[in-house]
């Protein structure tokens, strides 16, 4: 069996590990159009504002592709995929044939045609390893920075910038920053911190024009007239799924690849998993691109699972986030700002002095999401009870407390979460008995 | 100290606190049952009172650094022989009070053991002594009553002898040890759980004591010995048909002519519906059982008991160990129990009058050596087995009172102490600190039935071993060899009549 | 795999669990050097949880999953299931994003804040049971085969 999988970030890693789990012979063959091995892509922050080395940019052991004996293929972009005869084409026309094939090539990060734009040296998107290390190249002539987009990936590059002591503003079409994963209140906690540290947030509005003669940029001109000075533009919009390739292919790209619950495409034998896959949403149901890390490795293991012979289904995509912004830790996941409020039920605990903030959202006495500011701790909870689709109904006073454990929830449930199957007995070692 | 009074201002125990290696993890102010450490979050320090502590020493022992000691407040009273620390501390509590003094456990005074006084024998040269190691060594015990005499026939279709004499029902034990009665309620569930199942682990019983079997217990019914109290709590027909024998409180040891009173708000939800009173009630035993003022009605009540389980259960009869005590076992033997059980003034108790427990009943020893040599002057110590508790230590008093005449041992006390228990003798104020005699749901679940079932196990096991080692030495295989066998007892200090009372033959005869 | 399981009806809240572990991960494995002498003390692994003043208590520990939700959702790679299933962090690699905080259906991983490192249950590499398991007065957190719920 010969399985070829095209990206090399963490759902090509869930993949290796749910082909492996079932089929220790195949041959894995990995595509990667960047030349490392795979790294800790949302670590490129980190990497930026000097805070860890490129050593630890690694997100695998060395000897992991080794172990799992994969082929690797870097600085290898994939042209083109002939589904009918189940081969791949990459630049410099090498082809390479394969049984299944997953693509998890993720996304692109979207740049607007803005007036201005073309031929300025200093515009940087914020995506990948390169992306950050060619920031930091240049980091020392650097002074004033426009980010355009205050989203995840905006708000992370402000940071590493920030740590270079670098002036930073961001603008951000939306009411707030991080409107994706944020309410109003939780925007406002982090947009308090990073006026505290010196970032200029300025929100709807947008940046109509970049200014500057040739290749330099002397600032940004906002849709309400107003002139930022800056000499380096970060455009972090968003990302598009990078499934450009398959064009021609019969693959269904819809907003992304259009996939069922066990990660296959339209066409059998593809499957397509991470940020460029659209798949179910946990609550509607409905298919989406879910850009979220921990659920990219998800469907890459259902997806290596199923190319591999096994079954495992996708119980849908929760969005979720844990980003930690100017030492304010935020954690949200799920619903956190339903479109009909009125089917929800909402609770909220704030202490803006302190940066705390606390968000429950239920919906029929089930968990739909939160948002949490501040004490981030064990949040993990929620996704659990999120997840299993636990009734919170009898406990939904204490999902407030910053110390809301296994102890709010009825025993029945810690039981089965914590218990041994059957009764414990006949430990193997003694016990020392109290006080003897 | 301020706020205190004089009296509470003598306290006993001091608590000794190594501030160079208390690391304030807290443990001692969460263990403590009496309140007695507290953490001083400002200074970083932990404080104690020490007037509250009871000496229990939980928190010394699981203090992860060994930071504490308690020791006894060496600030004493000016010496006086005949007013003892205890005694001027006691009259200041009544001068407080105006109360009864209550206590717990055995009788702590200083009166003579007799089991220290008695030695054993071994074989030397003339006759063999016997490795338990090598050879069979039997501890396995029968009670219930014994025929004047058998008759074996020969079975026809097999040829091989038969008894043809129709037994009374026996209980088998593998080791001559009960878990005493001490009542559901007295004690908690989980120490209950654990009596019940190590006493199946074990083979043996375990008495339910005068509160009643939970109904999680009824599955330990063929280790399980019913016992029926002046309050006849939990009795019910399936009650008494539950375990294999029933037993007749009618006195014990620690407080004889006393009845009980486990205060209402040890009565939860489980032990109410278990002993079928309302919750929160007091529960009280009356000191007598208003059916019994004669011989002649304690039969009654013995043979009620027989007809209610259709004669399959042997009837104990539990007395305290007084002054007459031969006499009236000969009465409760000639009123049909099967079982006597003597009950001496060393027995423990959950709560009684500190006065009666220190004053009234005699030591065990004595009564069993003249109840035993009774019952075999008129002829009738093969109708009882006789059960004797108060005092037993080790498995060489254990063993002493199988030659003095007992057929089996009640372990209370001991049972306690394999439980966790330290003999603060507190567990009238329903806090135990070891989790055992306490329903506070905080504390009780300090006794991992588990846990506790195994060190019971453990203590039986290592006691049987030791008996076996002691009867080899004397060249016995089994300890039905031993009971009664007084000739393998000598007295060391004992007076004349002590001697003819135990019927032992001082050291050197 | 072994686990670690905790019997809620014999906890005793005494957090000797939550002892044991932070002078386990000490430098010198000395509680009073752990605690009073030592610099960056680490924090427990284990959490004790406790309801109505202590009549309900337990600690809750690692699961060490079959398919850990903490793994997957590292964004440095730092959680790694190593080949007899247990889960660890690479405190050296780990960036300190919570993201496993934020995964961990068991609320079982830490924030270290001062060291800004995530912290987790490690079962003991250097014992032959976890510290937690051995230093439990009650058993009330046993150290046994089974499986992870």
């Amino acid at each position: 069996m010969n399985y070829v999988i095209i990206g090399n970030s963490v759902a090509a890693v869930g993949a290796i590990r749910g082909i492996r789990s079932i089929d220790p012979q195949g041959n894995i063959t990995v595509i990667s159009r960047e030349r490392h091995v795979a790294y800790g892509r949302p670590l490129i922050s980190y990497l930026l504002g000097g805070l860890i080395t490129e050593k630890r940019m690694a997100y695998l052991p060395e000897d992991f592709y080794e172990k799992n004996r994969v082929n690797l293929l870097l600085n290898a972009e994939v042209v083109g995929v002939d589904t009918g005869r189940q081969k791949v084409t990459i630049t410099g026309g090498d082809v390479i044939a394969y049984d299944k094939l997953l693509v998890a090539t993720g996304g692109d990060p979207f740049v607007p045609p803005i007036e201005g734009l073309a031929g300025k040296d200093r515009i940087f998107t914020f995506t990948t390893w390169d992306d950050a290390a060619k920031l930091k190249g240049i980091a020392d002539d650097i002074e004033k920075v426009v980010v355009i987009g205050g989203g995840l990936i905006g708000l992370k590059a402000a940071e590493g910038l920030h740590l270079l002591d670098k002036k930073i503003t961001i603008v951000e079409l939306a009411d707030r920053i991080l409107s994706a994963a944020f309410d109003r209140p939780a925007g406002r906690v982090v947009a308090k911190k990073m006026k505290a540290n010196g970032i200029d947030v300025i929100t709807e509005d947008t940046v109509v024009r970049i200014e500057g003669d040739g290749a330099a940029i002397t600032g940004v001109t906002l849709k309400s007239g107003d002139f930022i000075p800056c000499d380096t533009v970060i455009v972090a919009i968003g990302v598009r799924p990078a499934a450009g390739f398959l064009k021609g292919s019969g693959v269904e790209v819809n907003r992304g690849i259009v996939v069922d619950d066990m990660m296959e495409t339209n066409v059998k034998g593809v499957f397509a998993a991470g940020d460029v896959a659209e798949a179910k949403d946990f609550f509607s149901g409905v298919k989406n691109p879910m850009p979220i890390w921990p659920d990219a490795y998800v469907q890459g293991d259902i997806a290596g699972v199923t190319m591999a012979g096994g079954s495992k289904g996708y119980p849908g995509g929760i969005a979720m986030n844990s980003i930690e912004l100017f030492k304010v830790s935020t954690i949200s996941m799920g619903i956190t700002n339903p479109v009909e409020p009125k089917e929800y039920e909402i609770l909220t605990y704030q202490d803006l002095e302190n940066y705390q903030y606390r968000k429950i959202v239920l919906k029929d006495g089930l968990l739909a999401g939160a948002v949490l500011v501040g004490a981030v701790d064990r949040a993990g909870i929620f996704a659990g009870l999120i997840r299993d689709r636990v009734e919170v109904s009898s406990f939904k006073d204490q999902l407030l407390t910053p110390d809301f454990g296994f102890v709010n929830l009825p025993r029945e449930i810690r039981s089965a979460l914590f218990a041994p199957v059957g009764k414990v007995t006949g430990a193997d070692e003694q016990a020392r008995a109290v006080g003897h | 100290m301020l706020y205190k009074s004089v009296t509470e201002s003598f306290n006993e125990f001091i608590i000794d606190r190594n501030d160079a290696t208390c690391i304030r993890c807290k443990v001692c102010v969460r263990q403590c049952a009496y309140e007695v450490h507290a953490y001083e979050a400002t200074a970083d320090a932990l404080t104690e009172d020490n007037t509250l502590c009871i000496g229990c020493r939980r928190c010394s022992a699981l203090c992860p650094t060994g930071a504490i000691t308690i020791r006894s407040n060496e600030e004493v009273f000016k010496r006086n022989e005949s007013w003892s620390n205890a005694h001027i501390r006691n009259l200041y509590a009544q001068a407080d009070t105006g109360g009864i003094l209550l206590a717990a456990m055995g009788n702590p005074a200083k009166y003579p053991i007799y089991w220290d006084h008695m030695l054993l024998d071994a074989s030397q040269v003339t006759n063999p002594s016997i490795d338990p190691l090598r050879e069979p060594m039997e501890l396995r015990t029968y009670l219930g009553k014994k025929p004047h005499s058998i008759e074996v026939v020969r079975d026809e279709q097999t040829g091989k002898p038969k008894l043809a004499t129709k037994l009374t029902p026996q209980i088998k034990m593998e080791y001559p040890f009960i878990f005493s009665a001490m009542s559901y309620g007295a004690l908690n569930l989980n120490a209950h759980k654990a009596m019940a199942m190590a006493a199946k682990e074990l083979g043996t019983l375990y008495n339910t004591g005068e509160g009643g079997l939970h109904r999680d217990l009824y599955q330990y019914g063929s280790n399980v010995m019913v016992q029926v109290a002046s309050g006849r709590f939990g009795v019910s027909e399936a009650y008494l048909n539950a375990g294999v024998a029933i037993e007749i409180k009618v006195g014990q040891g620690a407080k004889p002519g006393i009845g009980g009173h486990l205060p209402g708000e040890k009565v939860n939800d489980q032990i109410s519906e278990t002993r079928m009173i309302p919750a929160g009630a007091d529960a009280i035993s009356p000191a007598p059982h208003h059916d019994i003022y004669s011989i002649e009605d304690l039969r009654q009540l013995i043979f009620a008991l027989k007809e209610a389980t259709n004669y399959t259960k042997p009837v104990s009869v539990k007395i305290a160990a007084v002054h007459h005590v031969a006499a009236i076992a000969s009465g409760v033997a000639r009123a049909g129990a099967d079982i006597i059980t003597i009950d001496g003034f060393r027995g423990g108790t959950g709560a009684a009058p500190q006065v009666i427990r220190d004053n009234v009943g005699i030591p065990m020893e004595l009564a069993l050596a003249a109840v035993d040599a009774r019952l075999r002057d008129e002829g009738i110590r093969n109708q009882v087995s006789i059960v004797v508790g108060g005092g037993v230590r080790s498995s060489g008093d254990a063993i002493k009172a199988i030659a003095l005449g007992a057929d089996a041992i009640n372990m209370g006390t001991s049972t306690l102490l394999a439980l966790g228990c330290t003999l603060c003798q507190r567990c009238y104020t329903g806090k135990c600190p070891w989790g055992i005699t306490t329903n506070t749901p905080y504390l009780a679940k300090r006794l991992n039935p588990e846990l506790g079932a195994e060190r019971l196990v453990n203590l039986v096991h290592a006691w049987g071993h030791e008996m076996k080692e002691i009867l080899g030495g004397m060249g016995l295989n089994a300890l039905e060899s031993l009971r009664g066998n007084r000739y393998k007892l000598r007295a060391l200090g004992l007076t004349e009549k002590d001697m003819n009372i135990l019927g032992v033959m001082p050291a050197g005869e | 795999m072994k686990r670690i399981y905790m019997i809620e009806d014999v906890c005793i809240g005494c957090h000797l669990c939550e002892v044991a572990c932070i002078t386990e991960h000490s430098q010198s494995k000395n509680p009073v050097k752990a605690f009073l002498h030592e610099e960056n003390r680490p924090i427990s692994r284990c959490t004790v949880e406790e309801w109505d003043g202590g009549v309900v208590s337990f600690s809750t520990t690692c699961r060490h999953c079959d398919e850990p939700d903490c793994l997957r959702a590292c964004i440095s790679g730092a959680i790694q299931k190593n080949d007899s299933g247990v889960v660890r962090i690479d405190t050296e690699q780990c960036v300190g994003c919570w993201s496993c905080v934020m995964a961990c259906p068991y609320g079982a991983v830490q924030r270290n804040l001062k060291k800004k490192k995530a912290n987790k249950c490690d079962l003991c590499p250097d014992r032959t049971s976890p510290a937690c398991v051995d230093a439990c007065p009650n058993r009330a957190l046993v150290y046994k085969e089974g499986s992870q719920k």
